[in-house]
């Protein structure tokens, strides 16, 4: 169980504050107007007027801003343990506040891989020394990752995981698979896999298509991710088990959840922000930038992505935050690392996509805080009984919060992003939106200068 | 491309693909090609173009036979060649690609020649060097190899003339071919009305019709009435396995044998970028044919890099 109070190292901690006249965006309730927002020992106490005596320590001026619960991402690699040369614990969590997001899930594929309790508690521990968002490690599935033995689910669920996955592992053994999503379900836990069949694109670096051909890229076909959806299916069918799909990144796996899920098998998706946007033109000529895993697919592909949003589909965006060491994306595009830097472009992507497609911000911030949050079960271990807790910002609710310009202009380059990964198509691009402070369990775990929204941090604070 | 490959003068700064080159610079690198193609009949076959200059042939993939085509370019030009076969060298010591190219750059490269085995390496070079150091893309991956596009097309208007009144077959490993995606190109933007490439479909990738070509699968109607044929090379380690079962099903279906080709046009023209594999994608009796202009397609390649080469110095 987490406390509500974060503490932080020195100087005295304000555990009071007030944020004025900011618009309350509240996925949580649907609460959309301006007002204020008070802040005590780590959780909301009121909404509106301040409750009689409340004496704030700290009063921020909310106005111009939209003050909503802060970001949940489901997918954020932070490298550690194993890969500190690519980015680190502490890099990537000072990013993800500048980026509003105050939850994170990591997956399991550090080195060594997260299939032992000792390891989980080890990053918990860290994670809360470094008091800045809060962590929610996914376990591995099955030992090492490497699909024939399954891992301590139960010991590894009281470590702290919230669910277990394979990464970007696929299980080729399907009878194991099979065996971990019964015994995942014998404990109610969830399992999440990102669908692609471990065969049908093996040695494809884009996707499949005109673009694939006309570069000379070996192809990752559309099949490896609906072939992979349809033994889920029928395994979630036969076990009962919850899942949940990563990365969807094509029209007709989408479309095979959506049948699925009018089915009524427990399972829920997401998508990778980047994916909203770009599309395997962008590759260019061979620019190693746009190499992801999945890969950006056919503009057909991204409409139903859009689609499968707006009907809700698919139920959450997460960064698919993958920091990789600069030299690894300095080579010919099929030798180049998949992976972008997300913590911080998840907020305005996700802005950007809402704009495009004139979706409510209500609806826009529901993908990105509450719908993650209970996918992941985040927040129900809040309260003894679980479910009907408070959260968002709700009084009595932990005060996780984001206060953001929705319109803030800024420039994404080596000095505006605080994680060590500096590699994404958007690099020297500009983008709506930044989140000026984040609070995380009711205390100020970042802030920018109003002023500078291209700034990584504020003024005079120290640069981590 | 345009930006990477033409400068703002129009000049050649680079060849790494003739996806977007015009139709005007190919034609003029064709022309020029014509100009050098006497000096390979002369008693002393070099012209001082070159004199002074660095070509460094990189081969990051082994390829005797076009290292040589480019060497023997560059010697005729009165350039200093350096050979280096980098598979065997600083690549197996880990050193990186682009630390190998500063290395080489600071030796006073004039003219990078590079194979590599992934598709983009020429791109990734040429946005790295400084200005001045001109690449040419001997092959990368299956994306281009410029040159043989253009050797093939001052093959075709040697032959043929007008390329706005051809029907060209470009037949067999479409998928992993170099050759056939910077013929295509060119081709199209040559103006040629009908592209047709033949093979079975676990040797054609998806959205080839997105390049501008019809796509076949049966040989005979494939070639029915074609101007050109150019077979692709089929390499050894794909005769077998889960694209083709056996180099003798292969060469039965699609080997071109002169009862196959006689579905051509009387005149047709039978290419191949070579090396041949006689008796899987082509059978000898065509290959050594009077309707062959393989080994003239050898000689025209000479002239044609030679042509690249003194554009690029020029630049």
């Amino acid at each position: 169980m987490r406390t509500a109070t974060a503490t932080s190292g020195a100087g005295p901690a304000i555990t009071r504050l007030s944020i004025t006249g900011a618009r309350l965006i509240d996925p949580y309730s649907g609460l959309d107007r301006l007002g204020d927002l008070h802040v005590a020992d780590g959780r909301v106490l009121a909404q509106g007027a301040a409750p009689a005596g409340f004496q704030p320590q700290r009063r921020i001026d909310g106005s111009g801003m939209i003050l909503a619960p802060g970001l949940v991402d489901l997918a954020a690699r932070l490298r550690e343990p194993g890969f500190e040369y690519k980015a680190t614990l502490e890099s990537e969590m000072h990013a993800a506040v500048a980026g509003g997001v105050t939850s994170l899930v990591c997956p399991p594929d550090t080195d060594p891989i997260l299939d032992e309790p000792g390891l989980i508690e080890m990053l918990k521990h860290r994670a809360r020394s470094l008091a800045l968002t809060q962590l929610y490690p996914l376990g591995a599935l099955t030992v090492r990752l490497a699909g024939e033995d399954l891992t301590e689910m139960a010991e590894l669920s009281e470590a702290g995981c919230v669910g277990f996955s394979q990464a970007a592992v696929p299980i080729v053994d399907t009878q194991v698979l099979l065996r971990a999503m019964q015994y995942a379900a014998t404990y109610g836990f969830s399992v999440w896999l990102q669908p692609q069949d471990p065969f049908i694109g093996r040695g494809g670096v884009a996707h499949s298509g005109a673009v694939a051909t006309r570069l000379g890229l070996a192809g990752i076909p559309v099949l490896a991710e609906t072939v992979a959806l349809h033994t889920i299916f029928e395994l979630v069918q036969s076990t009962g088990c919850r899942v949940h799909l990563c990365r969807l990144s094509s029209g007709a796996g989408i479309e095979l959840l959506r049948r699925a899920k009018a089915a009524g098998l427990p399972v829920t998706g997401d998508v990778a922000v980047h994916h909203l946007h770009l599309i395997d033109v962008d590759i260019g000529y061979f620019d190693s930038r746009c190499r992801v895993d999945p890969p950006f697919r056919s503009q057909r592909d991204r409409e139903a992505i859009r689609n499968g949003l707006r009907d809700g589909t698919i139920d959450a965006i997460c960064s698919d935050h993958t920091p990789v060491a600069e030299d690894a994306k300095v080579l010919p595009f099929g030798e180049a690392e998949p992976g972008t830097t997300g913590l911080e472009l998840l907020l305005p992507l996700t802005l950007k996509w809402a704009q495009e497609e004139k979706i409510g911000l209500v609806q826009m911030l529901d993908l990105v805080t509450r719908a993650p949050a209970r996918i992941a079960g985040i927040g129900a271990e809040q309260g003894s009984a679980g479910g009907d807790q408070p959260g968002g910002l709700q009084p009595g609710a932990v005060a996780d919060l984001c206060l953001f310009d929705p319109a803030a202009p800024w420039v994404v380059d080596d000095h505006s992003l605080l994680s060590q990964g500096k590699d994404t198509p958007y690099q020297g691009r500009e983008l709506e939106g930044r989140a000026m402070l984040t609070v995380v369990g009711g205390r100020v775990a970042f802030e920018r200068d109003r002023g500078n929204p291209s700034a990584a941090i504020k003024q005079g604070a120290a640069r981590p | 491309m345009q930006h990477l490959q033409v400068g703002e003068d129009g000049k050649l700064r680079h060849l790494l693909t003739l996806e977007g080159l015009s139709r005007d610079m190919i034609h003029r690198i064709l022309d020029n090609a014509a100009s050098f193609l006497n000096v390979s009949d002369r008693d002393v076959k070099k012209v001082p173009l070159l004199r002074g200059r660095s070509v460094f042939n990189l081969f990051f993939e082994n390829s005797t036979r076009t290292r040589t085509t480019f060497e023997i370019a560059a010697a005729r030009l009165s350039a200093d060649i350096v050979n280096l076969n980098i598979t065997t060298s600083s690549a197996s010591k880990g050193e990186s690609l682009l630390d190998t190219i500063d290395n080489l750059a600071a030796m006073a490269a004039d003219i990078f020649v590079v194979r590599h085995g992934q598709s983009g390496a020429s791109h990734l070079i040429a946005n790295h060097v400084q200005d001045g150091l001109h690449v040419i893309n001997a092959g990368d991956g299956r994306h281009a190899h410029p040159t043989q596009g253009l050797l093939d097309m001052y093959t075709i208007r040697h032959y043929k003339g007008d390329f706005t009144r051809l029907r060209v077959a470009i037949v067999g490993d479409v998928l992993h071919s170099r050759v056939a995606r910077s013929d295509i190109h060119a081709l199209t933007t040559l103006g040629v009305p009908e592209v047709r490439v033949v093979g079975p479909l676990t040797l054609l990738p998806g959205g080839l019709e997105q390049m501008g070509v019809s796509v076949y699968t049966d040989m005979k109607k494939g070639l029915k009435d074609v101007d050109v044929v150019i077979m692709l090379r089929l390499q050894n380690e794909r005769m077998r396995g889960a694209l083709l079962p056996s180099p003798q099903e292969y060469f039965k279906t699609y080997g071109l044998t002169a009862e196959k080709l006689s579905a051509a046009r009387p005149d047709a023209i039978v290419m191949h970028p070579g090396p041949m594999n006689r008796g899987i994608e082509i059978d000898s009796a065509v290959a050594d044919g009077p309707q062959s202009v393989i080994l003239k397609q050898v000689t025209f390649g000479i002239a044609v890099r030679m042509a690249v080469m003194s554009m690029l110095a020029a630049a």
